[in-house]
């Protein structure tokens, strides 16, 4: 992977300056310092949710309120969310980024994330979720595609983060 | 109390107020009583009206937010009372019209015929949760919640309906119900 992991500050400020003004999502240890600033400042608004789909809906009535959001989760939680991203958000065009983490990349990583690990990737392409896994050099590139995506196509974007581009 | 007598009540009392509908015949029954710009059709991903509300209700505290839930949708995700509770958003009044069952896909059994929602609401922390059995007092308790700091949380308890839903589905496409009501909450 090219590059130093990108720190979280700096993933934080970024993502304000492309104008996402609301976070939500269920934490993941490998963005556990994104969350932290996202969480401590409160002009990022992070609202810590308790599930990553009802975070979805969440995202959904902000955009409706004028808000810019992004869901933050690990791609365990993608799996939970895959019913409120087909029947609310790519249903009614409603778009939000999403930065998943990429437990299991490789294999490499507990039992419970390998099979998740095997086919995110996929089963964001199956429902209509474009993505790119960024490297930490291409992180600013990915997000600035991804949320030019969104503005275009009212539609979801996601990020795969695998271990190492952030922390 | 009926289904359409309790939106018939509180119809009158909505005002410029969004009101994000549960899937299901809550949504057609409300859209058949007063299609509304500023009323969100839920009509898939059961269970995330009260996190859409929620969302809306804290990115634009100065607009009243409502949510019209079914007991079979809080159920499915009874976090988002934690949420709301926590979040404390005054604007917000979540009405739970519950019937006990899982109306439009036969009337199964819910939960809810044994578990008090409004003593779970009241538990997680909104600022106030009541039950209400009559078109009277639901009036009477939304007008309240109207007047005091929410999060307010309104049961009401309403029939089981048999026979064939009368009125019709929502006609509106889903980005047409996407437009018309973020036009009505921008104002």
């Amino acid at each position: 992977m090219a590059g130093a992991p990108v720190a979280p500050e700096r993933f934080a400020a970024e993502l304000r300056a492309l104008g996402y003004d609301f976070f939500t999502g269920v934490p993941c240890s490998l963005i556990s310092g994104l969350i932290a600033v996202l969480d401590s400042d409160p002009a990022y608004s992070y609202f810590a949710e308790t599930r990553e789909d009802a975070a979805i809906g969440l995202a959904c009535g902000a955009y409706l309120a004028g808000k810019q959001p992004a869901v933050l989760m690990q791609n365990s939680g993608l799996g939970v969310c895959i019913n409120a991203l087909t029947s609310l958000t790519l249903l009614y065009k409603t778009p939000a980024l999403l930065l998943i983490t990429w437990r299991g990349y490789e294999g490499k990583d507990a039992p419970e994330h390998t099979i998740m690990g095997e086919v995110c990737g996929r089963l964001l392409e199956t429902i209509g979720v474009p993505h790119r896994a960024p490297d930490p050099d291409s992180l600013l590139e990915d997000l600035r595609w991804a949320t030019e995506y969104q503005r275009a196509e009212k539609l979801p974007a996601a990020l795969l983060l695998r271990p190492g581009v952030t922390r | 109390m009926k289904q359409a007598e309790a939106l018939n009540a509180l119809q009158p009392l909505l005002d410029d107020a969004v009101v994000v509908h549960a899937n299901g015949y809550i949504a057609r029954s409300s859209f058949n009583v007063e299609d509304r710009p500023g009323n969100f059709y839920m009509i898939g991903s059961m269970g995330l009206a009260s996190s859409i509300a929620l969302g809306i209700a804290t990115s634009r505290p100065d607009r009243r937010v409502v949510v019209y839930d079914g007991d079979g949708n809080l159920l499915m995700n009874l976090g988002s009372t934690a949420m709301i509770a926590h979040a404390k958003p005054a604007n917000l009044i979540h009405v739970v019209f519950d019937n006990g069952v899982y109306a439009s896909t036969g009337n199964q059994t819910a939960v809810s015929q044994s578990v008090a929602l409004e003593r779970v609401a009241g538990a997680a922390g909104y600022r106030s949760a009541t039950r209400v059995t009559s078109p009277d007092a639901l009036a009477a308790a939304f007008s309240a919640a109207l007047g005091e700091p929410g999060p307010a949380f309104i049961l009401a308890e309403v029939e089981v309906e048999t026979g064939p839903f009368s009125g019709g589905r929502v006609t509106h496409t889903p980005e047409e119900i996407r437009d018309r009501v973020a036009g009505a909450i921008a104002g």
